[in-house]
């Protein structure tokens, strides 16, 4: 009931024309919905969103999962690196923010001071550059996003019956042929739950582009989840709002519903809910 | 060989991962309205402690306040979450009622949907209740959790049907079997979601921004981000020194409950 109430009441308030403000709202039927499918700037914000989801979450996994099978050798002090990398994820947004803005400066951030000992000595001014903002923000969450992803393939490789190396072994399969024909149909829930997961968190971004770029520039980092936020918390426009994410709820779903799709010839036999 | 070469991996990105700390905390001693250093200057001529200070004494911000409400705060939902979600968990797994399974699934929707918004209707009724800018406004709507329930579900899942319907027969109620019986048993997964709990209350930063206004009862992370704005690009050490004021309760508390998140994890994704 927690859950299910605040969803069900912004539906309701999603056919009323109201600002949090006045007693009484008004009905408006559809018109929240007509007016946010013709809004340029949602779909601005969708589509950004789209393409922070399509740059974090593969690019993030295929980190992840290296990162895991790198960290599942027998090794002294393993566990030790295992906790470094996971130390990005608990660390507090707001902090992990700052931090990260003053990676990007242009004139003596980290990046660009790196960058000028290498002899490349044109500044870039990462998180003001149109071209480069929405990069910006998808490789400080593939840092920040590491260790989660990391601890989960690496809860999967170990679930692997060592047995099947073995057998692959005694067919003269090689390295590479073990790695695609044994581990990754073996990780394929794995990898649903990682990918669905990742996902939905990717369209939900909110606080790095709240503290860093406030959807600038030029838009370029405008998500939907920053987008919403504006409509509903600075401009009031609260059935707008609740509109927009209910078409945001329905893209989330949709891409669910595609990826299970797309994983489900991997998964059978292996999922179990 | 091939061992040599995976230290030196490991190593690489150990150094690429905290390399950003490491450089917050060098920058937090510089000198407080110090230009932002280069990397060759990276190292401060002194440690200016005095930084630390003047963000904790602050004569303008109340950050000590700032951090009693956080842990006044984190310590009522994580317990409190833990009673009700457990409760929940319980009724979903070890109770037989029509349309459970719908119920839950219906329940675990939630989770896909998009934050921001979610809290609108949240917020409307903190309002009703008068709760604004009040512990009860930060406390409450942090009660339940969808993941938590998720997570100690599928713990109690596997706990035998046996147990229960043993004590059911020496008839034992459904609460004494809840509290004497499953709760004790869940000890592991209610740790695990104590934790997760724990960090991510202690680094909301959307609710608190909402529900309260009133700059005593701002929570550290929502009252340290104001040091981004205030202080601006002109002091960049007092804003790290804020940072690092901010991640160290958490790096402790993580030290001591870091294999709980290992548990949870992999408890949480494939049973």
């Amino acid at each position: 009931m927690f859950a299910l109430f605040p969803l069900l009441y912004t539906f309701y308030l999603s056919f009323f024309k109201w600002n949090l403000i006045q007693e009484s709202k008004q009905f408006v039927g559809a018109a929240n919905y007509r007016y946010s499918f013709s809004d340029g700037l949602f779909w601005n914000a969708m589509g950004n969103s789209f393409r922070f989801a399509l740059g974090s979450v593969p690019f993030g996994m295929a980190v992840a999962l290296g990162v895991a099978i790198l960290v599942n050798q027998k090794l002294r002090g393993i566990t030790v690196f295992r906790t470094i990398y996971y130390i990005p994820a608990i660390s507090s947004g707001v902090a992990i923010a700052m931090l990260w803005i003053y990676v990007y400066l242009p004139e003596t951030g980290l990046i660009n001071s790196l960058l000028g000992m290498a002899g490349i000595t044109n500044k870039t001014d990462f998180l003001q550059n149109p071209g480069w903002a929405m990069s910006a923000l998808v490789f400080m969450s593939v840092w920040v996003g590491l260790g989660p992803k990391m601890i989960l393939f690496l809860a999967g490789l170990m679930g692997i019956p060592p047995a099947l190396y073995e057998a692959s072994e005694l067919d003269g399969a090689s390295k590479w042929q073990s790695f695609w024909h044994v581990t990754l149909p073996m990780l394929a829930p794995t990898t649903f739950f990682v990918m669905v997961t990742s996902t939905i968190g990717a369209f939900q971004l909110f606080t790095p582009v709240y503290m860093m770029t406030k959807g600038g520039p030029q838009d370029t980092t405008d998500v939907v989840g920053y987008h919403i936020y504006i409509e509903a918390w600075q401009k009031f426009l609260v059935g707008i709002a609740g509109a927009k994410s209910f078409i945001l709820l329905l893209v989330i779903a949709i891409f669910a519903f595609l990826q299970y799709r797309m994983m489900k010839k991997q998964l059978e036999g292996y999922w179990v809910g | 060989m091939k061992k040599l070469l995976s230290y030196l991996l490991l190593i690489l990105l150990a150094l690429f991962l905290a390399a950003p700390f490491v450089w917050m905390i060098l920058v937090s001693l510089h000198p407080s309205k110090a230009p932002i250093p280069s990397v060759d200057k990276i190292l401060p001529d002194q440690a200016h402690w005095e930084n630390y200070r003047l963000v904790l004494f602050n004569p303008e911000l109340p950050v000590f306040r700032f951090f009693v409400n956080s842990v006044i705060v984190t310590c009522a939902v994580v317990f409190g979450q833990l009673f009700v979600t457990s409760l929940a968990a319980f009724g979903f797994s070890r109770l037989t009622f029509r349309g459970r399974d719908a119920l839950f699934n219906l329940f675990l929707l939630s989770l896909m949907f998009a934050g921001p918004v979610m809290q609108l209707p949240v917020y409307l009724l903190v309002r009703s209740a008068g709760w604004l800018d009040t512990y009860w406004a930060l406390i409450v709507p942090g009660l339940s959790s969808a993941f938590n329930v998720f997570l100690l579900r599928q713990f109690m899942l596997a706990i035998p049907k046996e147990l229960d319907e043993a004590a059911r027969l020496d008839g034992a109620g459904e609460f004494f079997i809840y509290r004497r019986l499953i709760l004790p048993l869940s000890k592991t997964a209610l740790a695990t979601a104590g934790a997760f709990t724990f960090f991510a209350v202690w680094t909301d930063f959307f609710w608190p921004l909402l529900a309260t206004n009133s700059v005593e009862m701002r929570t550290l992370e929502v009252g340290l981000s104001v040091f981004k704005n205030s202080y601006g690009g002109a002091n960049w050490p007092l804003q790290m020194t804020a940072a690092v004021i901010v991640i160290t309760p958490l790096l402790l508390v993580f030290l001591f409950t870091q294999r709980f998140f290992v548990k949870g994890i992999t408890m949480g994704s494939i049973k």
